[in-house]
């Protein structure tokens, strides 16, 4: 029994994709209805953001896309061309955690760290426009990432312990 | 993932014009896709019937809102964000400005557009009951020019529409002739946010003063009522409605008025809920509907 | 002891940094080189003879990875409690989504058209849903009477009560099916090589308990087994039993082809193949003194589970040792029963059976209140345990608990009498009806019984070469802090930096085996034996003249480097030592049941809308006495999760049913609450020590799924005046028990 080794790239209907992530330029060679979150995960081993759900429910997936909060499952690559995408990688500048993710850390508001990624950028995404919300509307803007593990609170709690650090700077 | 990205072809043709073009080359067999946030959930479980794509996404002509003074016009592809951040939307048009609000989380609103709610014609869809509340228009557009059409009448069964297979919806358009009404919108869903409605409603009514005094005897006037998801389609309760209009809201008034709302819908048992709780609740919602609007009469 | 350095505060997690920059990799974040997917070909039918497996014709089943039942070189069983769960289903189909069909292939998009290109076709037999037509038994499904397990627990002379009685009190409470909804599916990769055998990778709570799985099902010896645990998003019980499954499907896909496979579920496949919490049916009946205090009474504890015997008897052991509350029963007759269906076979989902039995505890006690004119806060005041009196095994409460206390302290911190009342005003007019409920519970932490006994569990620390010192535990994190707690312990043991202390990758060639990561043990039974073990390395170093009994931390790092220059290896290992005092019968279900209990009491705001029946928790207050709290954030990140898991049993989250297959396995359409529908939990501790617990820890994890069910529901009473016996309650439920027909 022979099983082949890789699946042929050379496929028709595959086509070029340029985009930047993470500030940086990439193109890859996909198939124009590949999802966003494989394009991230399987072409530029980006494997912060998860797939949860594959159907817009849960979050995880999410991503900012021109600074605009997605899920990424449920994005046409081809509707990604030349956007400018962050991921979960992006936040932290060189070794240092964004305020954000140093808020989650202390205030306990990452347990099994699944849904983390997709939920610190949901809060990045609030608080670029929101710079001081208060608990509902920081509940608000993150009902749209499930977590099963912390029940929230701590969740809300470092949201808005970066939006004071981040105020205050 | 159920699906095989390399079994769909996804094209992004940029501009309006070319993809009319593409249409009325080939019609039925491209499938628009806007936001793809109903027709993405469908790939990804293996559902979605349509092989050949052709992205809207983004369209400039499809995502500005038009003002004029008597209308304004909201470009199809215009997303529930946008609609919830338009000043105009939420200070004119709240009840479309809150079924934005309720559709989803964060992230589905950036993506999700109007134009893609109504062609997906989900009886649950949030934004319709408002639509046709506020007695929307739609702006079709095809190879042969631009159609207009009330909103009331266009879907004509589940998920059938008056849309020939060359059409796509451009705009939809408001007339701004709401002020001084009662808005009066609620989504009831399994929690507070991401859900499906079990019931959603979007009325609007006034009180006509009797002789310029505001007491009890105010005659209702001007009222439309819309539910979803008691239907195969979003639905106007005509009946209710000619039952209440010039009449003073009474005890009795509202009775009637839950009875005619009963008879005028067609609830079912479903995966989210049961007939017999949708009518019900559709009862309670034309009833506080009212009640807020007796209330309003009072405070005024 | 307030002079301790590390242990009770919230130091930084091991495993935190990587959650929020990306870097942790869980197992679908992993690939090998020539990786194949793996995937499952399973049953439509609830039960069934397979009469012809058939592959379509238009598939080169050539390039395919094809394994049966037939390919399996071991036994055709998923090694757990009994064997009766087959791997594959060999000839027969007894639930839905049982695997039949394995296939591995490179192309995961061709695969996933491969699975739906076999064919099978069965003869259907009848199929049972319920409890009810299980014990019925017009169709025997499973050994001779449908019945997995029994238990009968029984104390003083019940029979003799019922006439003394001023009043029985009778009530049937049932609950649901409950979903854990990991935010991470289940996935495994597995990789075969004929010297070394088989290795796993995966998202699992034990990696023992898999091992040993693949040992029976691939017919390798324990050296030729290897499991070691990625980063694992979420569990809760959902990965303690099942990820056997899983691995062992890798396992033989990988075996058959020399070749790594990954299987990794979507969600519709998690949902509806694998395990959910037991659904429970619990009557009682209860005789009550006229002043309140209960003199006896019969408690029938049934649960449905599923097709296979699994974890069943497990779960129905805690849910029947748990079934009396924390009240003092003088004569009681405790029936359990788990019961087979075809449906999927139920497990272990946080709580395990307690949150069952406890529901219907504290629902009847309203019950019991309501009947005899008491409040609920009385009727419980006049019946909670009190230290020297026994439990209904007969287990003598040891400790100082005073839980009329701790109910005061929670009534005070929820504002509660207040409240009640405001409510009842308030209640007469206006569109929401509010009302507030409690729950007191206790909830035993350890394996019941004689089970840590039986699983003699090992842990290891080692010193290493650089000074620091590194524990060896197969218990897991996912989520919890397991890692960040054992280091804690150690590092207070040992009187070292908590950065000089580290924690090896749960790897079956690297650690022994401290047991399965259940049952709220880790923190209480691993960590005391992680004590044990750090406290061996200094006594090792002792020992050999290296260091004195006080020292440094530089003096200790360099006596680990001196020790290992000079013999090579520095490790300590502890074994699991039973408590003295502790005895139980395991013949006549009697004695000491768990090391020690928690207590709790929680009171819960609800709200109803009656224009739309949706009940909303507005307030919620959980208070719990813990032994001693060893990281606040991290405990309180335990309480907060567990009630938010309550309140989605209790109110929001139904499995729909259809022929015994889950009809809502989207996320869509399972409803667990977000971050809009939870209100702002509060916790709050007492520490009364324990002495079987390191640094008097006891178990927490699963204390919190005991009581905001029927805390919940309890409120939802007290603000409409009607009794609901059942959870999930919807606003459906609400609907039709209370408005239903009152409707214009």
């Amino acid at each position: 029994m022979t099983v082949p080794m890789s699946v042929p790239s050379e496929r028709r209907g595959k086509c070029e994709i340029a985009l930047v992530v993470n500030g940086r330029r990439e193109n890859v060679r996909v198939y124009p209805m590949e999802r966003l979150l494989d394009v991230l995960r399987h072409e530029l081993n980006l494997t912060g953001a998860k797939e949860g759900c594959g159907e817009g429910e849960c979050g995880s997936c999410s991503v900012l896309m021109n600074g605009e909060l997605v899920n990424s499952c449920l994005i046409p690559a081809l509707q990604a061309a030349d956007a400018e995408i962050t991921t979960i990688e992006g936040l932290a500048a060189e070794s240092q955690l964004s305020a954000l993710q140093s808020a989650f850390l202390e205030c306990g508001g990452a347990q099994c760290g699944i849904c983390t990624p997709g939920m610190i950028l949901a809060a990045r995404h609030l608080l670029n426009k929101n710079p001081e919300p208060n608990s509902d509307e920081i509940r608000e803007a993150l009902s749209g990432n499930l977590c099963r593990c912390t029940g929230y609170v701590q969740i809300v709690e470092a949201v808005a312990q970066a939006a004071r650090h981040r105020s205050s700077e | 993932m159920r699906s095989d990205p390399a079994d769909y072809e996804l094209i992004a043709p940029g501009k309006l014009q070319t993809v009319v073009q593409l249409l009325a080359e080939e019609p039925g067999k491209w499938l628009p896709i806007a936001g793809g946030t109903d027709i993405m959930v469908q790939y990804s479980a293996g559902k979605l019937p349509a092989r050949k794509l052709v992205s809207i996404w983004n369209l400039p002509e499809l995502r500005t809102v038009e003002i004029s003074p008597n209308e304004i016009t909201i470009g199809a592809a215009c997303t529930y964000t946008q609609l919830r951040e338009h000043n105009i939307i939420a200070s004119e048009f709240p009840m479309l400005a809150s079924a934005a609000r309720w559709t989803g989380g964060i992230a589905n609103q950036n993506r999700g557009t109007l134009g893609g709610n109504i062609v997906n014609a989900s009886p649950a869809a949030d934004s319709l009951p408002a639509l046709l509340a506020y007695e929307a228009e739609l702006i079709l557009l095809s190879i042969r020019g631009e159609r207009r059409v009330p909103y009331l009448g266009f879907h004509t069964g589940y998920k059938k529409m008056n849309l020939a297979p060359d059409e796509l919806i451009r705009a939809i358009g408001l007339r701004r002739q709401f002020s001084g009404y009662l808005h009066y919108a609620r989504k009831v869903g399994a929690r507070n946010a991401q859900a499906i409605s079990k019931v959603c409603i979007a009325a609007l009514g006034r009180l006509r003063r009797h002789n310029g005094l505001d007491a009890v005897g105010n005659m209702i006037e001007g009222v439309r009522i819309a539910v979803g998801s008691v239907a195969p389609i979003p639905i106007r309760l005509t009946d209710v409605e000619r039952t209440v209009t010039g009449k003073s809201i009474e005890p009795e008034l509202v009775q009637l008025a839950r009875k005619a709302a009963a008879a005028a819908i067609q609830p079912i048992d479903d995966i989210r809920s049961t007939a017999r709780y949708r009518a019900a609740v559709t009862g309670n919602l034309v009833a506080e509907f009212l009640q807020q609007l007796r209330d309003q009469g009072k405070t005024a | 002891m307030s002079d301790q350095r590390i242990i009770g505060k919230s130091v930084p997690r091991k495993e935190g940094r990587d959650k929020v920059t990306g870097a942790a990799r869980y197992i679908d974040d992993m690939t090998l080189p020539g990786m194949l997917y793996g995937a499952t070909v399973r049953s439509q039918i609830p039960r069934g003879i397979i009469k012809k497996i058939s592959f379509a014709r238009q598939f080169d089943w050539g390039e395919f990875v094809v394994v049966t039942a037939k390919d399996i070189p071991g036994k055709n069983c998923i090694a757990l409690i009994g064997d009766d769960q087959p791997c594959l289903a060999d000839g027969k189909i007894d639930h839905p989504e049982e695997p039949i069909v394995l296939l591995a292939h490179a192309d995961p998009h061709l695969l996933r058209k491969a699975v739906d290109a076999v064919t099978i076709e069965c003869e259907p037999l009848p199929a049972i849903f319920t409890m009810e037509e299980s014990e019925a038994r017009t169709e025997i499904i499973w050994g001779t009477d449908n019945t997995f397990k029994t238990f009968l627990i029984s104390k003083g002379d019940v029979d003799s009560v019922w006439c003394t009685a001023d009043f029985i009190v009778e009530g049937e409470y049932t609950t649901g099916a409950q979903e854990q909804l990991y935010i991470e599916n289940n996935g495994v990769i597995a990789a075969f090589d004929p010297q070394q055998g088989i290795t796993v990778w995966g998202s699992l709570q034990c990696p023992y308990y898999v091992h040993k799985a693949l040992m029976v099902l691939c017919a390798l010896k324990e050296d030729k087994v290897r499991v070691v645990q990625m980063e694992t998003g979420g569990a809760f019980g959902g990965k303690e039993d099942y990820p056997s499954i899983i691995a062992g499907h890798a396992a033989l896909l990988a075996m058959k082809s020399a070749r790594p496979v990954k299987i990794i579920y979507d969600r519709t496949e998690d949902m509806t193949a694998t395990t959910k919490r037991h659904p429970s049916r619990t009557r009682h009946r209860t005789a009550v003194s006229k002043d309140g205090k209960i003199l006896g009474g019969e408690i029938d504890f049934t649960i449905d589970g599923g097709a296979y015997a699994t974890l069943s008897s497990v779960v129905l052991s805690r849910g029947t040792i748990h079934a009396g509350g924390p009240y003092y029963w003088p004569n009681v007759r405790i029936r359990g029963k788990a019961v087979a269906t075809n449906m999927p076979p139920h497990g272990a989902f946080r709580g395990f059976g307690a949150p069952q039995s406890l529901f219907a505890m504290e629902r009847h006690m309203d019950r019991i209140a309501q009947t005899v004119g008491l409040s609920p806060v009385e009727i419980r005041r006049r019946n909670f345990l009190q230290p020297g009196q026994t439990t209904t095994t007969e287990q003598t409460i040891r400790e100082e608990i005073d839980l009329s206390k701790l109910l005061d302290r929670a009534l005070e911190l929820s504002n509660y009498t207040a409240k009640k009342k405001r409510f009842a005003q308030e209640n007469q007019t206006g569109p929401m009806k509010k009302g507030i409920g409690i729950a007191t519970f206790l909830h035993g932490a350890g394996f019941t019984g004689s089970g840590e006994r039986y699983l003699a569990s090992v842990v290891g620390v080692d010193g290493c070469a650089d000074g620091t010192v590194r524990v060896l535990v197969s218990s897991t994190e996912f989520g919890q802090g397991t890692n960040t707690v054992l280091c804690q312990i150690a590092a207070e043991a040992l009187d070292l930096p908590y950065d000089d202390v580290r924690i090896a990758q749960p790897d079956t060639n690297q650690v022994p085996n401290s047991g399965p990561t259940v049952a709220s043990r880790t923190a209480m039974v691993v960590g005391n034996l992680v004590r044990s073990a750090a406290l061996g390395i200094k006594q090792a170093l002792i020992a050999d003249g290296l260091l004195s009994d006080k020292y440094s931390p530089e003096e200790f790092r360099a006596a680990c480097k001196h020790h290992i220059a000079k013999r090579g290896v520095l490790r300590s290992i502890a074994r699991y030592d039973p408590p003295p005092g502790v005895f139980w019968d395991d013949e006549k279900y009697r004695g000491e049941a768990y090391a020690t209990f928690a207590w709790a009491v929680y009171v819960a705001e609800v709200a109803v809308d009656l224009s739309t029946y949706s009940a909303t928790v507005k307030d919620f207050v959980a208070l719990q006495e813990v032994g001693k709290v060893l990281h606040p954030i991290l405990a309180k990140g335990q309480i907060i999760g567990g009630v938010a898991q309550g309140i989605g049993f209790a109110i929001y989250e139904k499995v729909v049913w259809q022929n015994g297959r889950m009809h809502n396995g989207q996320m869509t359409n399972y409803i667990m609450p977000t971050s809009a529908d939870l209100p702002k939990i509060r916790v709050f501790f007492e520490e009364l020590g324990n002495v079987h617990g390191a640094y008097g820890a006891k178990g927490i994890g699963e204390l919190p799924m005991d009581g905001p069910a029927p805390a919940i529901v309890n409120a939802i009473e007290d603000a409409l005046g009607a009794r609901f016996d059942s959870i999930p309650l919807l606003p459906e439920d609400i609907f039709e028990t209370v408005f239903a027909d009152g409707v214009r």
